[in-house]
């Protein structure tokens, strides 16, 4: 059994324009200890399915659907003092923005006290250690003092080593970090994910790793989700997907990643842009930006199935390595034509090991 | 910033203004048409004799810069002479009134955060529910029902009807349980409005405030959500309650003219509007002065309390 279950997992958001699935019917697995990336486009649910989670949806947010099992137990079941139980001391959360996600008006370290006294019998004092404590194992020079300073006296890196601190506060069993690194300078997002890095090595953390940025997956994650339209179109490891990428969404997002010693003169995109989730795109979600779409991409939509054999999502292992494409069930005529050109890098300097478009494609060229 | 040095700054700044009120305070009996002393004397024919001396009393003869000047150093020692009207001590007259004010100015104002900050908090978090709505109605209601209406009705149904309540102040000190219980008609007449006011504030303010990341960052440590409201909100949301209230603390001691009428309160309300219709302008400078000094402390009242609320106003 795995530590997280995610069965089925439906969202929907009530709006003015209508009903918007913004998760529609996820499954995932993740093991103790192991780090799994989410990735995807703004906008693709990934957000929205990790607040799920926790049940932090706020109105007019809604989990309609699914079953959400932490250690066997189901979340959407708990009561609210169960639920809180678990908020923050096995499942715990890191947000993108920290600035905003600290409360402008208690100094940092009492933010970070406040989460243990909430679930351990702890005096003040203790509570005060344990943060001072936590400061300094995120990286933070003269915890003592910091910790009564507050968060507008921190600089955004600082802010988001606080937030993370917050979350390790009592040793969660899964952390769910949402975009850690967006929004941060580039040497500081290196910063924070090497802690990150360093929390996944050392700890028996899982972490769920939200983000849009490839970079930071091949850094940091053991497996990968890729997530489009509320819907996952890609499972597999993180090399898997790097080196052989089944679906042509993730072939997309690989070409798209800009590179040192790189002749093109243009940036590789995917034309289009993510279809609205109030009335998606009738078969295959993506097949109106892909280059390989035929007539029956608009008509089915194709099921996650373990790309080498075709079978099932439901009866693959959790290692297999898992596309929602018609490729994979054999109703493509023309096939998927791309091809994965791997750059040596002591030949490239700084690459990558990306997937790269075929130069002799003869169709949907993307750049 | 540390808090001591802020408030310092605040009070630096607080003492030109102070010294503006007091030179407008000062010039409007030299603003009014016609001789000072007219004013003084209350537009009445006096002797020759009579005018050199109230000329001598208030320095006249001098320039204006000196008078101001010998004024303020009056004022400062809280001497404002003697009313050409009553011939009492103004300052006697008004520190005999001024208690009066102060405590059914103050009740009001704590009737009005008891009342306010808990319904704007329960509306807040119950959003668009029937507590919601019906503090919603009974705000309204609250702004809309005029003063010296609610006072009239109050003081016919429970002091005349029912006669649990006298209708005139009895004859005892001001702090006493005889006293404490007349003024329950007034706190409530003169409170209702702020009361109303608050709740609406509150209620606004805590539901932007509720919407804010760092909510979600509090419900995701696993606090109860009375926490996440009372402790992480509602400090948040406060922030501009506190600058409404700071001006109505100010107001309520200011501008109980009609419901001190109405229940014959010996305040500085019923002193002020009988000193204007009697002329008596050195009671009115007193009061006038009392005005603006107590909105100015208001003020500075609601900086400090900013400060202490959220610590990046301590630049």
């Amino acid at each position: 059994m795995a530590l997280l279950e995610v069965d089925d997992l439906v969202v929907q958001f009530y709006t003015d324009d209508g009903v918007v699935r913004a998760v529609d019917g996820i499954s995932y697995e993740i093991r103790a200890g192991e780090t799994v990336g989410l990735v995807g486009e703004s906008g693709a649910g990934k957000s929205v399915a990790s607040l799920a989670l926790l049940r932090l949806l706020r109105d007019p947010g809604e989990i309609v659907r699914g079953e959400i099992r932490f250690d066997g137990r189901d979340l959407r079941e708990c009561s609210a003092a169960d639920l809180r139980e678990i908020r923050g001391n096995d499942i715990a959360m890191v947000f993108q923005d920290a600035d905003a996600a600290l409360n402008p008006v208690y100094t940092v370290g009492e933010q970070i006290a406040e989460a243990i006294r909430a679930h351990e019998a702890v005096t003040d004092r203790e509570a005060r250690e344990r943060a001072i404590d936590l400061l300094e194992r995120v990286g933070i020079a003269d915890a003592t003092a910091r910790y009564s300073d507050y968060p507008h006296e921190f600089s955004g890196g600082m802010q988001q080593r606080a937030v993370i601190a917050m979350a390790l506060s009592c040793d969660p069993a899964l952390l769910i970090c949402d975009e850690p690194t967006t929004g941060l300078d580039v040497t500081v997002q290196a910063g924070i994910l090497e802690l990150l890095a360093d929390l996944a090595r050392e700890s028996e953390t899982a972490i769920q790793l939200v983000t849009h940025d490839l970079g930071v997956v091949a850094e940091l994650c053991d497996r990968v989700l890729v997530q489009y339209a509320g819907e996952i179109v890609e499972r597999a490891s993180v090399g898997d997907l790097f080196y052989d990428p089944k679906h042509p969404y993730t072939a997309g997002l690989l070409a798209s990643i800009p590179r040192l010693g790189d002749d093109r003169n243009r940036l590789a995109t995917i034309p289009g842009t993510m279809p609205s989730l109030v009335d998606p795109p009738t078969g295959c979600r993506f097949h109106p930006r892909c280059p390989f779409a035929e007539d029956a991409c608009a008509r089915r939509n194709p099921s996650l199935v373990e790309a080498a054999s075709g079978t099932s999502a439901v009866d693959a292992g959790l290692d297999a390595h898992l596309a929602a494409c018609l490729e994979y069930t054999g109703d493509l005529e023309d096939g998927l034509d791309y091809e994965v050109r791997i750059r040596d890098e002591s030949e490239e300097g700084a690459a990558d090991p990306c997937g790269e478009r075929n130069p002799e494609s003869r169709r949907g060229e993307t750049r | 910033m540390s808090l001591g040095r802020y408030v310092l700054t605040r009070i630096s700044v607080a003492v030109p203004v102070l010294l503006g009120v007091t030179a407008l305070t000062f010039s409007f009996i030299h603003a009014l048409p016609g001789d000072p002393i007219d004013a003084l004397v209350g537009f009445r024919s006096v002797s020759p004799a009579t005018e050199a001396s109230i000329r001598a009393e208030y320095h006249l003869d001098r320039p204006l810069w000196e008078q101001y000047l010998l004024w303020l150093r009056n004022v400062l020692v809280l001497e404002f002479g003697e009313s050409p009207v009553t011939g009492r001590n103004v300052a006697a007259t008004v520190g005999r009134r001024l208690p009066a004010t102060l405590a059914l100015g103050g009740a009001a104002w704590l009737l009005a955060l008891a009342i306010g900050v808990p319904t704007g908090i329960v509306a807040a978090v119950r959003r668009g529910g029937p507590a919601d709505e019906l503090s919603r109605l009974a705000a309204l209601a609250g702004i809309a029902t005029p003063n010296f209406w609610l006072g009239l009705v109050l003081l016919l149904v429970f002091g005349v009807r029912l006669g649990w309540v006298r209708v005139i102040p009895p004859d005892a000190p001001l702090a006493s349980p005889a006293m404490a219980k007349f003024m329950l008609l007034p706190t409530i007449t003169l409170g209702t409005a702020s009361a109303a006011v608050v709740t609406r504030l509150l209620r606004s303010s805590m539901i932007a405030e509720l919407d804010a990341a760092y909510v979600r960052t509090a419900r995701a440590k696993g606090l109860r959500e009375r926490t996440v409201i009372l402790k992480h909100v509602l400090r948040n949301a406060l922030l501009p309650v506190v600058t409404i209230t700071g001006l109505q603390l100010a107001f309520l001691i200011d501008g109980a003219v009609v419901v001190e009428r109405i229940f014959s309160w010996p305040g500085m309300g019923r002193l002020l509007v009988r000193s204007i219709l009697q002329r008596d302008y050195p009671v009115i400078q007193a009061g006038v002065l009392l005005v603006g000094v107590s909105i100015v402390l208001a003020n500075l009242l609601v900086d400090i309390v900013y400060a202490v609320l959220d610590p990046r106003i301590r630049y």
